[in-house]
């Protein structure tokens, strides 16, 4: 299918890369994860992963974070191949990963005291992200205190507050109900807009893939590679508005449903 | 618990106990067994004796050594068997001879080896609290959310912070009550060391009181015991509800 946005070489050619993951294979005993995967991720630019549940996108994103090792094949992080976690780099979890025994300040701060920032300084910057996420008034609630979307949105705070380059999100919004998560897609092109950041976003909704992305790679079911690469592009700048009611917009939702659903059954 | 409707304040079943105790010491039914009003006025009169304070001192020195050593070697040995499949392997077979074995017969062998002094009673203390320290601390850590680590790793954690910040608060649930039941494991270590090794302390008061049938002084002195024993025990099973809030949500 010829559509205008699926449009690639020339753009990719022009814009910085990033992050490139090159053949990566991994299998855990038995298990092929990823085989053979190579993906580019522009500079300052948001790319989601989308694909079935169990295909390794998690396993993708903690290759490129560091914390695990590829099987095969390299990751690079601006130039250099990684060969562990950097400061680079933050990930933001699926389970939220927070400390049960320390307040929503401290695990907020916890990233920049693991990298030893003074403590007063390191809880200022915490309360802010804090107040980003809408958590302003809970800096002193327990983790067993707050609702699923609240933890997820402290696991949040915690990834901004370090100002890595490079943000890994594995399905941050997924906790949190619907008018947050339209608040927080619209902050994250905001984000994405303002700052010369590069996001890393793994979603299982295709709408908020094609909402905030500006290049979104379809996964294959495992062993999984790189599907099909498609780069939105016509209607970023039309507001946030106006996007879900573009029809660019309604064309590629339902053209990554198409090539999704097969898998589905 | 409720009688007649009036709710009872804890432990109030001692009282029911000790008023057994003092029936039977009334009846004179055996020597063993003197009243309880006869051996807490015992108590009260020995606790202020010098013989009484030596004792103390002298177990209270080897218990507090026996335990700080159980805790200090105990921990970081069970965090690291949890953490390293190889140690594991190592070193869990020994962990848990150790655990079951009659301790008691290995005395003799502390006394040839180290002496008969202090020293041969601090490490019989620390030999009877250190195992379940060390399995529980080991059971802590590996039910640990890999998460965590991963998330600490990730923001760059140096080893020592993640043993510091992540290994020890996560197991501690595990930890406090291995450290609680190797306390009380301790104190019988440091009697059993003081009868055996070289007759000091309260192990010493033992021997004198029961060799001369003086019961009320026996009992006063183990009541004395039982008694401490139980407050540490207590101050870890609070310290345990401190944290037992997340114990079920890691
Ligand atoms: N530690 C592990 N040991 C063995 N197999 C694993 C491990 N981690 C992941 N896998 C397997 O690798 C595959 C990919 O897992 P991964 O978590 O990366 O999937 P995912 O795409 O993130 O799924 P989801 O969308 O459900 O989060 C799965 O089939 C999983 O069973
Ligand atoms: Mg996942």
């Amino acid at each position: 299918m010829a559509m205008p946005q699926t449009k690639d070489a020339p753009e990719t050619a022009t814009t910085e890369i990033a992050v490139s993951a090159r053949n990566i294979s991994k299998n855990y005993g038995d298990v092929e994860a990823l085989r053979d995967l190579t993906l580019e991720f522009p500079r300052g630019q948001l790319t989601s992963l989308l694909g079935p549940s169990g295909c390794g996108k998690t396993t993708l994103l903690k290759i490129i974070a560091g914390l695990l090792e590829p099987t095969a094949g390299e990751v690079e992080v601006n130039g250099k191949t990684v060969t562990g976690p950097g400061p680079d780099r933050a990930f933001v979890f699926q389970d939220f990963a927070l400390l049960p025994w320390a307040s929503v300040l401290r695990n907020v701060a916890f990233g920049l005291e693991l990298r030893g920032v003074a403590k007063s300084e390191r809880e200022d910057k915490a309360a802010k992200y804090i107040a980003d996420v809408g958590l302003a008034g809970f800096e002193a609630s327990f983790p067993h205190e707050l609702s699923g979307g609240m933890r997820q949105r402290v696991g949040l705070a915690r990834a901004l507050s370090v100002d890595a380059q490079v943000l890994l999100m594995d399905e941050p919004f997924s906790a949190v109900d619907e008018q947050t998560r339209r608040k927080f897609q619209e902050d994250l092109l905001a984000l994405v807009q303002n700052e010369n950041k590069t996001f890393l976003f793994v979603t299982h909704s295709i709408e908020e893939a094609v909402y905030v992305s500006d290049q979104i790679a379809i996964l294959l079911p495992r062993p999984s590679r790189v599907s099909e690469i498609i780069r939105p592009s016509g209607f970023r700048d039309k507001g946030v508005d106006n996007i879900r009611r573009d029809p660019e917009y309604l064309d590629i939702v339902d053209q990554i449903w198409a090539s999704l659903r097969n898998y589905v059954e | 618990m409720k009688l007649f409707g009036y709710r009872l304040p804890g432990m109030s079943s001692l009282i029911v106990w000790g008023l057994l105790w003092e029936l039977v010491g009334q009846t004179g039914l055996t020597f063993f067994v003197p009243p309880l009003s006869e051996v807490l006025v015992t108590l009260f009169e020995v606790i202020g004796t010098p013989a009484f304070q030596k004792a103390l001192s002298e177990t209270a020195i080897a218990f507090f050594s026996g335990v700080f050593f159980a805790i200090v070697i105990g921990i970081p040995t069970g965090i690291l068997m949890g953490k390293s499949r190889l140690l594991d392997e190592l070193l869990l077979p020994w962990v848990n001879i150790f655990l079951s074995a009659p301790l008691t017969a290995l005395v003799p062998v502390l006394m040839v080896l180290f002496g008969f002094g202090m020293k041969s009673i601090i490490i019989t203390t620390t030999l009877f609290a250190i195992w379940i320290i060390i399995l529980n601390s080991r059971a802590g850590v590996m039910q640990i959310n890999r998460s965590l680590i991963e998330m600490a790793r990730s923001f760059g954690a140096s080893p020592m912070d993640a043993f510091f910040k992540i290994y020890v608060w996560a197991a501690l649930p595990e930890i406090l009550g291995g450290v609680r039941i190797g306390i009380i494991r301790a104190v019988k270590g440091v009697i059993i060391g003081q009868l055996l090794i070289s007759i000091v302390g309260f192990g010493a008061l033992f021997e004198l009181y029961s060799a001369n049938f003086l019961m009320a002084h026996f009992w006063a002195v183990l009541i004395v015991l039982f008694a401490m024993a139980f407050m540490i025990s207590e101050i870890f099973a609070y310290l345990e509800r401190r944290v037992s809030y997340y114990a079920a949500k890691r």
